[in-house]
């Protein structure tokens, strides 16, 4: 019982993350709204995992995590460098 | 003890989620993204973290705690370096922070 209402919680979380990704005025208000909507997502399905008492969830939210860290990683890259740089040049940031 | 340690889990999965609610409160609430940054901070560290202890705890002594307490230890060094590598992006492309200002039209009325 406990699980269902933890997992009610974080799917109010997880709405109210993403209310903000779609009002976020800056570009960054919208990335932090989807890492933060992806970490729910890794704890969403764990506690789904033990709700339905299967243990194989936990290896789905620990790769969506690290996917969650790469993809954010990678957006930050995009937007702070304009490109995500070719091997061996040096990128300076867009001013 | 079993009662004992359940009852320790649910303390832990509602204190959990409560900051989980707490920080995406905050996430809508906050005026400004370095704000935001915070808030959202809490939700992944002390949500997170009090929901992964009290899932170990039912979990127990078995693979289950193995694979939360990597969960835990990833989520724990990847959140903090997410958020400085987005404060980063954000200031390096000049987001200023709103410093002391009432919010966002108040700074607007003072910049102009």
């Amino acid at each position: 019982m406990m699980f269902f209402a933890a997992t009610l919680a974080i799917l109010v979380t997880m709405g109210l993350a993403l209310i903000r990704a779609l009002m976020g005025p800056t570009v960054y208000d919208r990335v932090l709204a989807v890492n933060t909507f992806g970490t729910k997502t890794v704890l969403l399905i764990a506690l789904l995992g033990f709700l339905t008492g299967r243990p194989d969830f936990l290896d789905i939210s620990l790769v969506y995590a690290l996917i969650n860290f790469i993809g954010t990683i990678a957006v930050l890259k995009l937007i702070k460098y304009g490109d995500l740089g070719t091997i061996g040049q040096e990128t300076e940031p867009k001013p | 003890m079993q009662v004992a340690l359940d009852i320790l889990s649910w303390l832990l999965l509602i204190a959990g989620s409560a900051f989980a609610l707490i920080g995406a409160a905050g996430l809508i609430r906050f005026p400004d993204v370095y704000a935001r940054m915070h808030a959202a901070g809490i939700t992944d560290t002390l949500g997170a973290g009090l929901i992964i202890s009290g899932l170990m705890i039912q979990g127990g002594f078995t693979l289950v705690t193995v694979k939360l307490a990597a969960i835990l230890i990833f989520l724990l060094y990847t959140s903090p370096t997410s958020t400085y590598a987005l404060a980063n992006a954000a200031y390096s492309r000049g987001l200023q922070p709103l410093l002391g200002k009432r919010d966002a039209d108040t700074a607007e009325k003072e910049s102009s």
